[in-house]
């Protein structure tokens, strides 16, 4: 088995986990497509829903770390995450100025604590 | 960048057309996000044990940045096959509006479905954007042609992203690692506020993120989903009762 594919058995689990549920969405848009008002009610939750959901893994990767964004204090990502929030807001919504700030506090925060 | 006026020649084939949708990267800003959103999920991928072919394959067939993390996060965390397909479909609905309402817009008489399949596959947030932007500016019967382009474009930028990404992940400083993990909740956080439209989504984006912390102490193995559920439908209750106080003034 060669390391760049790895595990055949992680890529099934791929296509069933993410390429199925993704793809079921879009071909429905295909074929379905012409009677949905995208403001009904039912959209209304389900974006709702949706919008939660990736909240709640914004929040697990800041609160319940990967690899080496461990290594870095919890204040310090929090903090990182508020600043980088601030000039989203003051750069009318820039996402570039948010993901700029939040990187520069949490790089030179942690590169001071050393 | 500015394309050609709707009656230039450049416009005469579909190839023309790739091209001027392929270069049409170059002249978005969320280009960067991307790129930058995409070198986050190649290094969180490395870290979180998957193969590079594994990370490749992902960003090419599910083409849904929210959905590839999802996937990473909640198998990478020891969730189950079933859990993790729950979260990305119910992640994944937002396609179904972004697709219906792209569609239209490139849409002759004779256009037949399958024509519009990889249209369909290359619908994500930043392509529904882009559509609505550049659209207009492209004549009709050659939009297909030039969303190929720009999707195709998009997908080889984020591909590209990746593999940096993943390599650098696996070579890099510890500091400067976690800087690059740290890219993928920055991207999304702001990505995700600015595409609130209403105060549904508003409420859901903080919510979910409050409620996340409280849903894992309950170590359910499906914390993301019971956050999700709960904190989006508080969300669509204060959207509810608010349009019936608005009916009940009018």
């Amino acid at each position: 088995m060669s390391t760049f594919i790895g595990d055949w058995h992680a890529l099934a689990i791929l296509f069933v986990a993410g390429v199925i549920p993704n793809q079921i969405w879009r071909m429905l848009g295909l074929w379905f497509g012409g009677g949905i008002d995208e403001n009904s009610e039912l959209l209304v939750w389900v974006r709702a829903v949706a919008t939660a959901i990736l909240a709640g893994i914004i929040a697990q990767i800041v609160v319940q770390p990967p690899g080496a964004l461990a290594s870095v204090p919890d204040w310090l990502r929090y903090g990182a995450v508020a600043a980088g929030f601030v000039a989203f807001m003051l750069a009318r919504k820039s996402i570039f100025a948010g993901v700029i700030v939040g990187e520069i506090v949490m790089l030179s925060g942690k590169y001071w604590l050393g | 960048m500015a394309l050609p006026p709707l009656d230039s020649p450049q416009w005469q084939t579909s190839f023309r057309a790739f091209l001027w949708g392929a270069r049409s990267i170059g002249a978005t800003v969320l280009t960067l996000v991307l790129f930058a959103t995409y070198l986050g999920i190649g290094a969180l991928a490395h870290d979180s044990g998957f193969s590079l072919g594994w990370t490749l394959a992902s960003t090419a067939f599910v083409w849904a940045g929210p959905a590839q993390i999802i996937v990473i996060t909640t198998l990478g965390s020891g969730a189950t096959v079933l859990q993790s397909a729950i979260a990305v479909t119910v992640s994944a609905i937002r396609l179904f509006p972004m697709v219906v309402s792209v569609l239209p817009m490139m849409r002759t008489e004779d256009t037949k479905r399958r024509h519009l399949i990889l249209v369909a596959h290359l619908t994500a947030v930043t392509l529904w954007v882009e559509c609505f932007r550049f659209l207009p500016q492209v004549p009709r019967n050659r939009r297909i042609a030039f969303i190929h382009g720009l999707g195709l474009g998009l997908v080889s930028v984020c591909l590209i992203a990746n593999t940096i990404g993943y390599t650098l992940a696996a070579n890099l400083t510890p500091l400067l690692a976690a800087g690059m993990l740290m890219l993928t909740p920055l991207a999304f956080l702001f990505s995700t506020a600015r595409n609130c439209r209403e105060l549904a989504d508003v409420i859901a984006l903080v919510l979910g993120l409050l409620l996340f912390p409280l849903a894992a102490m309950l170590n359910s193995g499906v914390d993301i989903l019971v956050s999700g559920v709960v904190a989006g439908t508080i969300a669509y209750g204060v959207h509810r009762a608010r349009a019936g106080i608005v009916r009940a003034r009018a």
